[in-house]
């Protein structure tokens, strides 16, 4: 069910301003695809663009190419809201819906696409989801109480329980542990394996070991000066980018001595 | 008690003094009653009145306090008391007119509530006996038309501003012209409530719909308001949470962004009800009074409580004592009615506001 994303030449723009320039490259299906980089770099606003989150902002737009399963993503006649059900994406901060319960947030997807379900059914997705996020077991008595009672690491698998209750064919992941303790992370890194055997999957992150631990593939975005767009400087398999990196640049930032 | 406590940082001197005098927690209680007492014991002996009572012992204490503190706790501290004596005045201040009017209200309206007063009308009442039925049935049918109107009206126009317009040229000149609504003064909106039906249905028109029209004229803006702010309020990631999910933005608004804004959208609209259930003047031109019950908001005159409160007392004559007791008595059950839905805005706030879980 997974697939792969090619892009090229992608410039990222918000109103005149161009946030990130000249991209290209190829995601590979049932891998996770790492990308790192300085603050500001456009890392993000990479991200969002590849499931047309990046157009809710107003004035941003974007140039050039994201080819998925053979459609390219900004041709006109494609529809942002299908795009979104395919690729999913999970954000920095944890941000379960204020006003339904556990239970409620995961189905959210469904019922907010006023999808008809059974009572079994519905549950079944809950439970699925919820053990595919590593969250059944402390849940599981719990499901009718606010999900914003959990702890902030709850939260933020409850938000992976949220995306992938949809079954989508990507996800998105946005720093999904910058707000996190290390152990919230460890269970979304084992989350990240596990996952990766059915979905396609790309993390931004600002953790270097973070990179080098779940990620197939990585990629480094900077800035070639300050106010310049960012680009992609790098995009190798993990192993060769974090021992023998192509640029020189790659090699700076990762062993600390960057600037 | 002071004096020990001034010397103390001298007995026992250190590189880092933490330790400050300090005057009773009890203080400005006692200060309180000390200037009250002064000023009693003045005011018995050269036969003042209670407001120069008050005065005199409100000057004593905001000058004596801080001089207490300052003697002892130092500069800092004593500003401190000064501020925090004139905070607590300025409260006591606003809350005077507040508790002196439902006091009077309560004082004047409670003897004639019973039962025939709230289920009977006036007609061919002349002297006592009667009831403010007609009126309350009016209020509440013409309030409830103009929430019906201004309501959905007003929240649709709000999500197009926040969630729509969002700073375009349209956005901003609603924006404008809604602020410039608030400030229409009630008579204006009965005036053009009174010509939008003239135009209509031709000279001399009356009936309840225009009342309810007119009020919906001033309640709008406020229902713009209250909504707006508690939609810029919603978190820009929560809405991203939903596109994320693949719900498209209409129903994003109304299943995630409307449920978490409801309480304080609840609270608004209710607040705007019960600031146009008392108002008068506009109804006094479109709907004009009667003394007889009419339910047909579309047809003919009809009585309502603020109305029915103007006309009471400004009757005179005969049996001026029995109309202002009246008065008096629909005043108490309008005031009653709009502490009913401030209790209820509260509630339903509450309520609806977001789950925490904690």
């Amino acid at each position: 069910m997974a697939t792969s994303i090619d892009i090229s030449d992608l410039n990222i723009y918000y109103g005149d301003f161009l946030a990130v320039e000249g991209v290209g490259m190829t995601i590979r299906a049932r891998s996770v695809t790492a990308f790192i980089g300085p603050s500001g770099c456009g890392k993000s606003t990479f991200l969002r663009s590849l499931n047309r989150m990046h157009e809710v902002i107003p004035g941003a737009r974007v140039e050039g190419k994201v080819v998925v399963d053979g459609q390219s993503l900004y041709d006109p006649s494609v529809d942002p809201v299908a795009v979104r059900r395919q690729i999913g994406m999970v954000f920095q901060r944890p941000n379960p819906f204020p006003t339904m319960s556990i239970y409620e947030n995961v189905l959210a997807g469904n019922r907010l696409n006023s999808k008809r379900m059974k009572k079994a059914e519905a549950d079944d997705i809950v439970e699925r989801s919820l053990r595919g996020a590593n969250l059944w077991t402390e849940v599981k008595d719990r499901l009718g109480k606010p999900g914003m009672g959990l702890s902030g690491g709850q939260q933020q698998r409850l938000c992976i329980a949220r995306a992938i209750a949809v079954e989508p064919q990507v996800l998105l992941m946005d720093e999904p542990c910058s707000a996190l303790d290390p152990i919230s992370t460890a269970a979304i890194e084992d989350l990240i394996h596990e996952l990766k055997s059915d979905y396609t999957i790309v993390i931004v992150t600002h953790n270097m070991q973070q990179a080098a631990r779940v990620s197939d593939d990585t990629g480094f975005f900077n800035l070639k000066a300050a106010g310049e767009p960012g680009h992609l400087v790098e995009f190798n398999a993990t192993s060769k980018v974090f021992s023998n990196p192509d640029d020189p640049s790659t090699e700076a930032y990762i062993s600390g001595r960057f600037g | 008690m002071s004096l020990l406590e001034e010397r103390r940082p001298a007995a026992k001197p250190t590189a880092m003094p933490l330790v400050a005098p300090q005057i009773p927690a009890y203080a400005p209680w006692l200060a309180a009653v000390l200037a009250g007492g002064i000023a009693a014991l003045a005011g018995l002996l050269l036969g003042w009145s209670l407001v120069a009572v008050v005065l005199v012992a409100w000057a004593l204490l905001v000058v004596g306090l801080p001089a207490w503190s300052a003697a002892i706790e130092g500069e800092r501290r004593a500003k401190d008391r000064l501020v925090t004596t004139i905070a607590w005045s300025t409260f006591a201040l606003a809350m005077i007119p507040l508790a002196s009017l439902a006091w009077e209200v309560v004082e004047n309206g409670h003897a004639i509530i019973s039962s025939e007063f709230l289920t009977y009308d006036m007609r061919g009442v002349l002297g006592a006996g009667g009831g403010i039925y007609h009126a309350l049935m009016g209020t509440l049918i013409i309030t409830a038309l103009a929430t019906a109107i201004s309501v959905p009206i007003g929240v649709m126009a709000a999500i197009y501003l926040v969630e729509y317009g969002k700073g375009n040229r349209l956005a901003r000149t609603i924006t404008f012209l809604v602020d410039v609504m608030t400030g229409i003064p009630s008579i204006v909106a009965g005036l053009f409530a009174f010509a939008l039906f003239t135009m209509i249905f031709g000279p001399g028109v009356r009936f309840g719909i225009g009342g309810a029209v007119a009020l919906s004229v001033l309640m709008i803006p406020i229902v713009v308001r209250a909504t707006e702010e508690m939609l810029k309020l919603v978190p820009e990631e929560l809405r991203e949470a939903s596109y994320a999910l693949g719900v498209p933005k209409w129903r994003t608004i109304v299943k995630v962004v409307l449920p978490t804004a409801l309480g304080g959208i609840v609270t608004g609209v209710t607040l705007a009800i019960a600031r146009v259930a008392g108002e008068t003047a506009p109804l006094l031109i479109i709907v004009g009074t009667t003394t007889t019950l009419n339910l047909n908001p579309f047809d003919g005159r009809m009585a309502t409580l603020p109305v029915f409160i103007f006309s009471s007392v400004t009757t005179g004559g005969k049996y001026d004592a029995e109309q202002t007791a009246r008065a008096w008595g629909a005043a108490l059950v309008l005031v009653a009615i709009v502490m009913t839905l401030n209790l209820l805005a509260r509630a339903v706030g509450k309520v609806f506001a977001p789950k925490t879980g904690r």
